[in-house]
């Protein structure tokens, strides 16, 4: 165990970037979440509010991606309570379809389906879900496809398009789906650094425009430059909180060693 | 609609029964053993073979695929006996089944050849082994634990299709069915008790396949992993 | 004693008519029925899953000579009497085809990664949504291969149905033989017919599953 016992008090009270106004669009109160005998969860709470950009950093095994699944009841949890865009997580009556129409998640390995165009992937949930009529839906798909730059793209098969174009049709694909929440679960991970610019250009933009973001991610710049709210986990545990200055100046050791290793 | 079930009817016969089980089993274990090694043989001629080997290799293989069983056995059995040899039903039940599974043996231990990494024949060359002790302790064990499976399931096939040996009155358990069902006229009831009996060998198939494979891949059941 | 003749191959060549028949009537009753089992299979439910777990083993486990006698003496014993020989084949290798279909097609619907089942369900799909806009397509594309290849044991199993009375391929050849018998030249003419039927259905699934192998990578 390290010297910090309640790694929790390494939390700053440093103002975060945007002004939280609301109550919080996401919050997390003592998650416990363990796989077998494996305890991936331990304890964790995190209060994400209105047009915050959270960025949750980590070693890999230390629960950040389990954290983002839990957010969007990809997971169930054993302990502890999830409120998101008011839908209770941890409730077993929890509706996960009206849940799912608040949250939009990107996931690594993009999981376009490779039997639709990048516009019929977006289409799809806008016409089964929320009952478009087919033009309004690609009308749509034209809009947030020139959003992530690809308007051009509209008609190319996932496998056509390079891995930085189908991430960000990923992204159009949430987007279509009007989200008050947007997960990114490790988005850059499987791409080269060349493609990984551009994928990470478009999310800049959205939180420019206001979304609320989560991102699990190990792009310490982005990080710094646009979250407004950087997570450390480690061993299932919210170990630091801050801003993106925290980076610049650890609290705690393990933060300490984990940037050290990465630059 | 007010049939009345009587498998009372049936219970003096079962020893009968459990001849037919015996027989069957044999019938197939034979078939299977001999299908193996045809099939085996097949592959590697396939895959290793003069370009002759090769080719008659694959008109079999296609031959055998593409025509039922039953006329199989037809043209065994009763084309064996117009080029003057005399052989019984029983006889020319396990020749056709032989060549049957064989084909089938032939292709999907081909597709496990296929899957040993072209490396591994180079590393044997290089150690002096010859092309027979290559395929022997180098090849033909992870071929054949990769297809094991798909193995284990033809053989079952394999069991069950021995069913339609009973057309030329070879002896197995559905030719006892026949006639059982012709002594009780319960012929509903017999085929009843048949059924489940051959859904209790394939179960029974399935179970010696999987204790043959414990005993075979030694690796695997220390390490419980696939190749 | 007549020999074998060309009003001999015409006969045969009718009866594979036949044959094809009755290999239709079971491959479109076996794939209705196997796609309903199919989707029990991998349903929500798990007394739906058992169900169909069970049906498949008890048609996968018996023969399907043993089968089409079941039927064949099944339907008279609930009260049917001159039940067609056509039904009564067709019922049978309509059973026998749906719990293989059934098997495969689990497997190509469940091929199907499960990350593409969690990214439609995170847009709100609902479940039948799933299925039928995200995952058959896809499934489907990897079921073609294989349900063309079971075509060819459908063709070849209508053979066994002349125990039921049906005179197709097989019987007839055998009836042929009981008048003039000539058992080598009839059934290797048999044998020839079956072949064309089958051939290029076999030919057609390895081609099939090429264009798909090279298509995934």
């Amino acid at each position: 165990m390290s010297a910090v016992a309640n790694p929790t008090r390494a939390a700053r009270e440093d103002t975060p970037r945007s002004p939280q106004a609301g109550a919080p669009v996401v919050r997390l109160h003592d998650v416990h979440k363990s796989f077998g005998a494996l305890k991936v969860l331990d304890g964790v709470s995190l209060d994400v509010g209105p047009g915050e950009v959270a960025a949750i950093i980590g070693q890999s095994g230390s629960g950040k991606s389990t954290a983002l699944r839990c957010i969007n009841a990809l997971e169930t949890i054993q302990q502890g309570t999830i409120h998101v865009c008011g839908h209770a997580i941890h409730d077993p009556q929890l509706d996960r379809r009206a849940l799912r129409r608040d949250v939009g998640i990107v996931f690594q390995s993009y999981n376009l389906f490779p039997h639709l165009t990048a516009e019929q992937n977006i289409m799809l949930a806008p016409t089964c879900v929320k009952g478009m009529t087919k033009a309004q839906a690609r009308e749509l798909a034209r809009e947030v496809l020139s959003h992530v730059g690809l308007a051009e793209k509209a008609e190319h098969y996932p496998e056509q398009l390079s891995g930085g174009q189908q991430q960000r049709v990923a992204i159009a694909r949430s987007l279509a789906m009007r989200p008050k929440l947007m997960l990114f679960d490790e988005v850059t991970s499987a791409l080269d650094p060349q493609l990984t610019g551009e994928v990470l250009k478009v999310m800049e933009n959205l939180a420019r425009e206001g979304m609320t973001m989560i991102l699990v991610t190990h792009e310490m710049a982005f990080a710094r430059k646009v979250a407004s709210k950087v997570v450390y986990m480690h061993r299932g545990r919210v170990w630091e909180t801050g801003t993106g200055a925290m980076l610049d100046d650890p609290q705690t050791p393990e933060l300490r060693a984990f940037i050290g290793n990465g630059l | 609609m007010t049939y009345q079930f009587d498998f009372a009817a049936l219970l003096p016969y079962w020893p009968e029964f459990v001849h037919g089980l015996w027989l069957t089993l044999q019938l197939s274990a034979m078939a299977t053993v001999l299908g193996f090694i045809v099939g085996t043989l097949c592959a590697i001629g396939r895959a290793d073979g003069p370009p002759a080997v090769k080719w008659a290799v694959a008109a079999y293989v296609e031959v055998i695929r593409n025509t039922p069983l039953l006329v199989q056995i037809f043209l065994v059995y009763f084309g064996i006996a117009t080029l003057g040899f005399r052989i019984g039903a029983n006889t020319a039940a396990v020749a056709a089944l032989v060549v049957n599974v064989g084909a089938y043996t032939c292709e999907i231990v081909r597709a496990g050849l296929e899957s040993v990494h072209k490396a591994q024949l180079e590393a044997a060359d290089c150690l002096g082994l010859s092309r027979v002790q290559t395929y022997w302790h180098v090849v033909l064990r992870p071929a054949v634990e990769r297809v094991y499976p798909a193995l284990t399931s033809q053989y079952v096939l394999l069991m069950l299709a021995s069913s339609i040996t009973s057309q030329i009155s070879a002896e197995e358990l559905t030719a006892v069915a026949n006639r059982v069902q012709s002594d009780t006229f319960r012929s509903f009831e017999t085929y009843i008790v048949v059924g489940l009996l051959y859904l209790l060998l394939s179960f029974v198939v399935r179970i010696a396949f999987w204790l043959v494979g414990l005993g075979v891949f030694v690796r695997r059941r220390k390490l419980g992993t696939a190749l | 004693m007549q020999s074998f003749g060309l009003a001999h191959v015409e006969f045969l060549a009718w009866a594979a008519l036949w044959t094809v028949g009755l290999s239709a009537i079971a491959f479109v009753g076996g794939g209705l029925l196997g796609f309903a089992v199919a989707l029990l299979r991998v349903s929500a439910n798990p007394a739906a899953r058992l169900a169909a777990i069970v049906y498949i083993q008890i048609v996968q486990g018996t023969p399907l000579l043993i089968l089409l006698f079941l039927i064949y003496f099944g339907v008279a014993v609930i009260g049917f009497t001159g039940v067609p020989a056509i039904l009564a084949a067709g019922a049978g290798l309509t059973i026998y085809a749906s719990g293989f279909l059934a098997e495969i097609w689990r497997g190509c619907i469940q091929s199907v990664p499960k990350t593409q089942w969690e990214a439609a369900e995170c847009l709100a799909l609902t479940r039948w949504q799933r299925m039928t806009r995200v995952i058959l397509p896809q499934a489907l594309r990897i079921a073609t291969p294989p349900t063309v290849g079971f075509l060819v044991q459908i063709v070849k199993n209508t053979s066994l149905a002349s125990v039921v009375g049906f005179v197709e391929l097989a019987q007839a050849g055998k009836l042929i033989n009981n008048s003039i018998f000539e058992p080598f030249t009839i059934f290797v003419t048999v044998a020839v017919f079956y072949f064309a039927l089958c051939f290029p259905l076999s030919t057609w699934s390895r081609s099939l599953e090429r264009t798909l192998n090279v298509s995934r990578r």
